[in-house]
């Protein structure tokens, strides 16, 4: 990681409300029903610009479906509203130009093409036939800033599929960085990677999310105590919590899911001390 | 930003190097075409040499679309013979003008007085040209926007893509008016040209070599721009390019109506240069033999399905004269050990070498894959 961009403020509790933004997603009354099994039940969430929204939950809880419906994979009902605009029935294509971006549990980059084309063509949804039917020439400053955020800029043409795991998923956040996305889902951004790779992860996520909503799934407690600025507690498809992680831990039901599960979890959210920073 | 600099530098070098290469191997291939195969080939063999040439024309756009796009195209004979019969449709009619007759000799025999109202347009050489430019593309851009936006893909499309080739052909048998299983032949005429003339014939040659060099160079500003890239990405994780912002159907369209129009140019030039266009160049069969070719010469490349199709059609020749029955043997096992065992054909065969020399070498700069990435499988 490079380039610290001193200038964008930080995600901070509650988002930049009353900063001059307007920009949100407001979720109402969400379900997903696979043939009879309720995934998501009547989810709501309110995310405003500038959060760093920790999405947790045991597994099976509807976290990644919950994000599969915002970004159009599952049909879903209730509403989706991003700053004015109805999501919910949109195709994929047509939500991911409206600002919603996201990343997938195992890193999806295209492995054949090098990091500099990946970025390039995350960049490019909205090209004329006219662009694409020419050769690309360099980078856009865009591109070059992405690169230097997420610290990759040195491997600029090296093929995606050579990069280490922790560096797919930054070059799938910086991609949506150059698509223009505001609100950025990430699903498990840390499963599998170093402890220095989370740390890194996790500060590149503070340097980006002051302009941005950012939404982020994810098992990794110690990950989500260090960086969230608000949490909500999915299980069995419904929020059960919500608000600042201390405020989650201490709450019963949350306490009660993740405790009183049989198989014994290890990952604890009430933890009786703060492991993190 | 250190890092502009030398990567400018290196980008401008290789595009400059990269110019020159391109220059230099077209130039190589028109002298082989132009000068040298006219020269060595003996009229019979230049002839045959031209037929080769038009199934190169087809696995162009077999490699954009397949190789490129991941469509697994198992029916271009269609577009092949529509290209193909709307030529000979044209070549009958003046034929038949010339000899002061109101319908083609087939017809005659078959006791057809009037020409049919669809064959009428083609008397026409203006309307013909046009057709077989205008008519497969459009085709297969309907065919396309049907089946990708539906997000028919894989198997499924190759089955489609097959079936319907399988069906114009059962369907050309079937029509007595274009000369049923015979097919349409005995063309003694090219836009007003004799095709009994050497000089003539040789004409059409250099017709297909221009068309072949022309070809190629539209493949390769397709593989190289910006399409080219978002192509390979669609065929990689479609889903992802989705989530992109990109409708792949739109994508996938575009590289199934060029592989259409490149099948279609050839059919039109095959027709004339072998003197006959039937039904057995349509279906199931002549589909999957354009497939071998580019599938061994590496489907990928700009080049290996151009050498690919060259290359055992020219087999082909050689073997079934000697083997008739051995070489379909042959041919099928070829096909079925190069998509087995090296899918990325001939061509790959360099990249291996390539590879195995750097292994044994220590490895030197680079970023090592971390541990992990082994495991991760790349499909959401």
């Amino acid at each position: 990681m490079s380039v610290e961009n001193s200038h964008s403020p930080q995600p901070v509790a509650g988002g930049n409300v009353g900063m001059g933004s307007s920009e949100y997603l407001e979720v109402r009354g969400l379900s997903v029903d696979f043939d009879g099994f309720k995934a998501v039940r009547d989810v709501d969430l309110t995310l405003f610009q500038g959060d760093l929204r920790f999405l947790i939950g045991p597994n099976g809880a509807g976290k990644t479906t919950v994000i599969d419906a915002i970004t159009g994979l599952v049909p879903a009902s209730g509403a989706v509203n991003k700053s004015g605009v109805e999501l919910l029935g949109k195709k994929v294509h047509k939500i991911a130009r409206l600002g919603v971006g996201r990343t997938f549990q195992t890193a999806s980059v295209f492995e054949k093409l090098t990091v500099l084309q990946n970025l390039d063509i995350a960049a490019g949804a909205g090209r004329s036939a006219w662009t694409l039917l020419r050769r690309r020439s360099g980078a856009t400053s865009a591109i070059d800033e992405a690169m230097d955020t997420i610290g990759l800029a040195e491997l600029a043409d090296k093929p995606a599929g050579v990069l280490a795991h922790g560096q797919k998923q930054w070059l799938e956040i910086g991609m949506l960085l150059v698509q223009n996305a505001d609100v950025l889902l990430l699903d498990e951004p840390v499963a599998g990677m170093s402890a220095e790779e989370r740390e890194q992860t996790g500060k590149l996520l503070l340097r980006i999310g002051g302009a941005r909503t950012v939404v982020v799934v994810e098992h990794d407690m110690d990950f989500m105590r260090a960086y969230a600025t608000s949490v909500t507690v999915l299980a069995r498809g419904r929020v059960i919590a919500e608000g600042s992680v201390a405020e989650v831990q201490a709450h019963p039901k949350v306490q009660e899911v993740y405790l009183g599960t049989p198989a014994g979890r290890k990952e604890t959210v009430a933890a009786p001390k703060e492991t993190g920073p | 930003m250190r890092r502009d600099e030398p990567l400018a530098r290196r980008a401008i070098g290789t595009a400059l190097l990269g110019r020159w290469q391109t220059w230099a191997g077209f130039g190589i291939g028109a002298v082989l075409l132009f000068a040298v195969a006219p020269v060595v080939l003996s009229e019979f063999r230049l002839s045959l040499f031209a037929k080769f040439l038009c199934f190169a024309i087809v696995a162009v756009g077999i490699g954009l679309a397949w190789g490129r796009g991941g469509m697994l195209v198992l029916g271009q004979g269609v577009f092949f013979g529509l290209g193909g019969y709307m030529m000979a449709m044209h070549l009958k009619i003046a034929d038949a003008q010339i000899f002061g007759n109101d319908v083609p000799d087939f017809m005659q025999i078959a006791g057809i007085r009037e020409l049919p109202a669809y064959w009428q347009p083609f008397a026409s050489p203006a309307f013909t040209l046009l057709a077989i430019v205008v008519v497969p593309t459009a085709i297969a851009a309907a065919l396309g926007f049907g089946v990708f936006k539906r997000r028919v893909k894989g198997a499924y499309f190759a089955i489609l893509s097959q079936a319907l080739a399988a069906a114009l052909a059962i369907l050309l048998v079937g029509q007595t008016s274009l000369g049923g299983s015979n097919g349409l032949n005995r063309f003694r005429t090219f836009f007003g040209f004799t095709l009994n003339d050497p000089a003539n014939r040789r004409m059409l040659y250099f017709m297909a070599a221009a068309t072949l060099l022309l070809v190629v160079a539209v493949a390769r500003q397709l593989m190289g721009s910006r399409y080219g890239e978002l192509l390979v990405a669609v065929r990689d994780s479609e889903e992802r390019v989705r989530f992109l912002g990109y409708d792949p159907a739109n994508i996938k369209v575009v590289a199934y109506a060029v592989a259409a129009l490149f099948a279609s140019i050839a059919g039109a030039l095959f027709a004339p240069i072998v003197g006959f266009i039937a039904p057995s160049q349509v279906g199931v069969f002549p589909s999957i033999a354009f497939l071998i070719g580019v599938a061994i010469g590496g489907r990928a490349t700009l080049l290996g399905p151009v050498l690919g199709a060259i290359g055992v059609a020219w087999a082909q020749t050689l073997f079934s004269e000697r083997f008739p029955s051995e070489w379909i043997y042959a041919q099928g096992l070829l096909f079925i050990l190069v998509v087995g065992f090296f899918p990325a054909g001939l061509a790959g065969l360099g990249v291996l070498f390539a590879n195995l020399r750097r292994r044994r070498r220590p490895r030197t700069g680079g970023p090592e894959p971390h541990p992990e990435a082994e495991k991760v499988v790349a499909k959401p």
